[in-house]
């Protein structure tokens, strides 16, 4: 599963790679598709190259290709969350065990970025999709419904960005202006995990 | 001597720093640049600031010194506690005050510490 889940990833970001770089446009510096695409097309070259043994080894694999090719922000951030995933995932994989690794994901790009919920960035889609998960594991609802639930929390969570005033990257130096457009980080965060749900068994 | 590693989303603005600082500091001080991508755009290559790092380093650490954003979060991932730490000052005024600490044969807490006095630093 967490293979189909960088291959649907990989797909929406190239098939939303334009409107990516678009709202980095806005108050960004415009490359946040491209380096994303190309990041998650290294991503695949490394899962195929080297296939991986185990769900920990495509979450490492596919975090270092993420930090070493993508060049942009994103790189570190995203290639940060996978790794510390792939560091704390137990193994046989329940959805417990995922959600508590994807928390502690969240956590270290918050600590990375030095970013908070609030501050427009991709937090402000990876922590509501992180709480929906917490609530679906206690809740005991199953695989699909849980990674659906994530998967709306953080497009919720990115649209909510639009009104935000930036406090990190680039877009802060705007101050005011970079009000009215939604992040892009927050944006492709939404993507994954949309692709989680797409793979979810 | 401690060696420092200027990372900058550009190759030119880091090489030149470099050159600034080594003008200022002495020949001798081991700075390296870490500038752009592999291909030569503008951004930030993990392995440009790795192979930096082991071009200076000589065994007494390394300060990163980077400019912004992707720059930062990369140092920050190669960060090893005593040995490869980051430096949060203003790239060029941070850099050359680190080559002068290290010229100086300071240890790598005192360069750090130099550097980041140059934040306070007032031109006027």
């Amino acid at each position: 599963m967490f293979v189909a889940w960088f291959e649907e990833a990989a797909r929406l970001v190239h098939r939303d790679r334009e409107r990516l770089t678009r709202l980095d446009a806005a108050i960004g510096d415009a490359d946040h598709g491209t380096n994303l695409d190309r990041g998650l097309t290294e991503v695949h070259k490394a899962l195929t190259e080297w296939p991986p043994e185990s769900p920990v080894q495509v979450l490492t694999s596919a975090g270092t290709a993420l930090i070493r090719r993508v060049g942009g922000a994103s790189g570190p951030l995203y290639g940060s969350v996978f790794r510390q995933m792939g560091k704390v995932l137990e193994s046989p994989v329940t959805l417990a065990g995922f959600s508590a690794a994807f928390e502690e994901g969240v956590v270290a790009v918050e600590r990375l970025g030095k970013a908070a919920p609030g501050d427009k960035t991709m937090v402000d889609a990876l922590a509501p999709a992180s709480r929906a998960l917490a609530l679906a594991v206690r809740d005991g609802v199953g695989v699909r419904e849980a990674f659906e639930q994530a998967a709306r929390a953080a497009a919720e969570g990115a649209e909510a960005t639009i009104p935000m005033q930036a406090r990190k990257g680039r877009a802060s130096y705007l101050g005011e202006r970079s009000i009215g457009h939604e992040d892009p980080g927050a944006a492709s965060a939404a993507l994954f995990m949309a692709a989680l749900a797409t793979v979810a068994p | 001597m401690v060696g420092l590693v200027l990372v900058s989303h550009s190759a030119g603005l880091a090489a030149e720093a470099v050159a600034l600082a080594k003008g200022i500091a002495g020949a001798q001080v081991p700075v390296a640049a870490a500038g752009g991508t592999e291909d030569g755009g503008l951004g930030t290559s993990v392995d440009l600031v790795e192979e930096a790092v082991r071009a200076v380093d000589q065994g007494d650490g390394v300060v990163l010194i980077p400019d912004l954003g992707s720059s930062v979060l990369t140092a920050r991932l190669l960060e090893e506690d005593g040995r490869i730490v980051v430096a949060d000052v203003p790239f060029v005024e941070g850099a050359i005050a680190a080559a002068v600490a290290a010229g100086a044969d300071a240890p790598l807490a005192d360069v750090l510490a130099s550097a980041e006095e140059s934040r306070t630093f007032r031109k006027l």
